[in-house]
């Protein structure tokens, strides 16, 4: 098509300027659009820190960036524990999540759903279901406990597939009643792959023990710190001569 | 043109080519659309595995994988990298649409346009004023940086929001609650911009677009001098500025990247003007 000459402005200057004029608008305007996303993002993002991911789930910040929320995993697991998170469900959207109280992981041999992730937030390298850590249980409410009470309810107990290892009770001296023994349900964080099965099945209304992901359930000691081994420290700390 | 157009949108074609005829590549496109999100749904309701996942990643007979190449690269750029799957997947989809058509994708995939096409319906039932346009290249802005924010966060934030799997989720998984979003473009589209989401900032329109400049497959105006300038085409048509090209210039072809090839001029059109054509055939037939 031919262009109409104007004779006064040069057009090239003029398409030059309408251009950078109409760039700059579009670049404010994606500037706005892209904080605004980022924005949406980060806020919903305060709401994932409690959501209980599938086995082999990288670290949250790691997941995040991987999980293309394709929720192939959710088909894959044969029990319907996983869901993909809706908007404002206590995760990032789309991403998988499961809710042990409602249906717990039941630990498939073969782990299906990390088998399917193609993205590969799902660690493809977790090979054996034990290893995996969903999350860790903590008994968060030793007064409600019925175990605490003195009672021999133990079904939290008795439900976990790594009875005897994830999860042990502990005898102890009942100080209320004075001659009896209290058998306090005490979770190995070492072994415990959150699955949660003894959430599901605590039979109190709301459970007592609960599945809480491993970066708030675990504490950590500091890089530098050096009283990791007690022992090895309290000798080291003699030999210098400091005093105990 | 005016009593056709006062008897009722496109009564020309459809009195002169049949009810049928003048909406044949709409109801295929419908029945495209939904056919894919069938397949994708029989899964989880009936047991039926023929594709599982959705559209940002899925396998196809439990072998093949596919997946959303936009998705993939936003992976990329974050840092991570996938298994190897998900990068098949994204390659095999590119070379599909690079074949295909790039916004093939848009008019015969996307559950949005379903959406969006509705809105533009309703408009065009109630007259609704045409407002200012909001630049076309504004996709692109917003294609750079769905591409450029996962490098800077280390998250793929545009999944957040993006519609497209929004409404997947929503049928395949019961996960309704982000449809706000799919309003939201219907409203837009309705009262605010006319094609607004589909034609001005959809990124991923904005990629297939780009993925579409080599493809074979284009709508041609094979018998432009017809054209009797009912504009139907124009009222019809979801990116009209690549028609105005290919009816008045010299060149037929609409090479635009931008057309979805969805054939709804091709439908509303009584003189027959339009038609889908093979370039790269049609190129090697003038060379003979
Ligand atoms: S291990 Fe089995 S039960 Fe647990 S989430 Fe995976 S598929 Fe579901
Ligand atoms: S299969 Fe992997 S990428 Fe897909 S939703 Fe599950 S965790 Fe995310
Ligand atoms: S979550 Fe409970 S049931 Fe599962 S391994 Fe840990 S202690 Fe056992
Ligand atoms: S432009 Fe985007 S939303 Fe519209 S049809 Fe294409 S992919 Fe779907
Ligand atoms: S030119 Fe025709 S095929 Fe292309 S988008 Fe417009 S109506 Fe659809």
């Amino acid at each position: 098509m031919s262009k109409v000459k104007h004779t006064k402005s040069n057009p090239r200057d003029v398409n030059r300027r309408q251009f950078l004029a109409s760039s700059a608008k579009a670049g404010c305007v994606m500037g706005l659009v892209g904080l605004g996303i980022t924005a949406t993002a980060t806020q919903s993002r305060q709401l994932d820190s409690l959501a209980i991911r599938p086995p082999g789930a990288l670290g949250e910040d790691d997941f995040l960036s991987a999980c293309v929320r394709c929720g192939l995993c959710v088909e894959a697991c044969p029990y319907d524990t996983l869901k993909l998170a809706r908007w404002f469900d206590g995760a990032a959207t789309g991403t998988p999540y499961f809710t042990a109280r409602n249906i717990p992981c039941e630990m498939c041999e073969d782990i299906p759903c990390v088998k399917v992730c193609p993205s590969g937030s799902l660690d493809h390298g977790l090979e054996k279901i034990e290893e995996a850590k969903m999350g860790i249980a903590v008994l968060i409410d030793e007064k409600n406990c019925l175990n605490f009470k003195g009672l021999r309810c133990d079904v939290c107990y008795r439900v976990c597939p790594l009875i005897d290892d994830a999860i042990t009770l502990e005898r102890q001296h009942n100080q209320r009643s004075d001659h009896h023994a209290m058998f306090l349900p005490t979770v190995n964080s070492d072994t415990c792959t959150g699955c949660g099965k003894c959430e599901h099945v605590c039979v109190l209304e709301e459970s007592a023990i609960r599945i809480l992901p491993a970066h708030i359930a675990l504490g950590k000691t500091a890089e530098h710190d050096t009283y990791i081994n007690t022992e090895e420290t309290t000798l080291e700390m003699l030999n210098k001569g400091l005093s105990l | 043109m005016n009593d056709s157009s006062k008897a009722g949108f496109a009564q020309a074609a459809i009195d002169e080519l049949g009810w049928w005829r003048a909406h044949k590549f709409l109801f295929l496109r419908r029945a495209s659309q939904l056919s894919v999100l069938t397949l994708f749904a029989i899964g989880p309701w009936f047991g039926l595995w023929i594709l599982k996942g959705n559209l940002s990643s899925s396998e196809l007979l439990g072998t093949v994988p596919l997946s959303d190449p936009l998705v993939t690269l936003q992976v990329l750029m974050t840092g991570h990298i996938p298994e190897l799957t998900l990068i098949l997947g994204a390659l095999f989809i590119t070379v599909f649409y690079v074949i295909a058509g790039g916004r093939v994708f848009c008019s015969w995939v996307c559950p949005v346009n379903l959406v969006t096409d509705s809105a533009s319906w309703l408009r065009r039932k109630m007259n609704l004023p045409r407002l200012g346009e909001m630049p076309r290249n504004l996709r692109y802005y917003l294609l750079g940086l769905v591409i450029v924010l996962p490098l800077l966060t280390g998250i793929t934030v545009w999944e957040w929001v993006n519609p497209v799997p929004i409404l997947y989720r929503a049928v395949l998984f019961g996960a309704g609650s982000g449809l706000w979003i799919l309003l939201a473009i219907f409203l837009l589209d309705l009262f605010i911009s006319e094609r607004g989401w589909c034609g001005h900032l959809c990124p991923t329109g904005a990629m297939f677009a780009l993925f579409g400049k080599l493809s074979p497959v284009k709508v041609s105006a094979v018998n432009a001098k017809a054209c009797d300038n009912c504009m139907d085409c124009f009222d019809v048509c979801p990116e009209r500025q690549v028609l105005k090209p290919a009816l008045k210039g010299k060149q037929m072809m609409i090479t635009d990247s931008d057309c979805t090839q969805c054939g709804r001029c091709i439908d509303v059109c009584a003189q027959r003007v339009f038609q889908y054509q093979n370039r790269i055939a049609l190129k090697a037939e003038n060379n003979q």
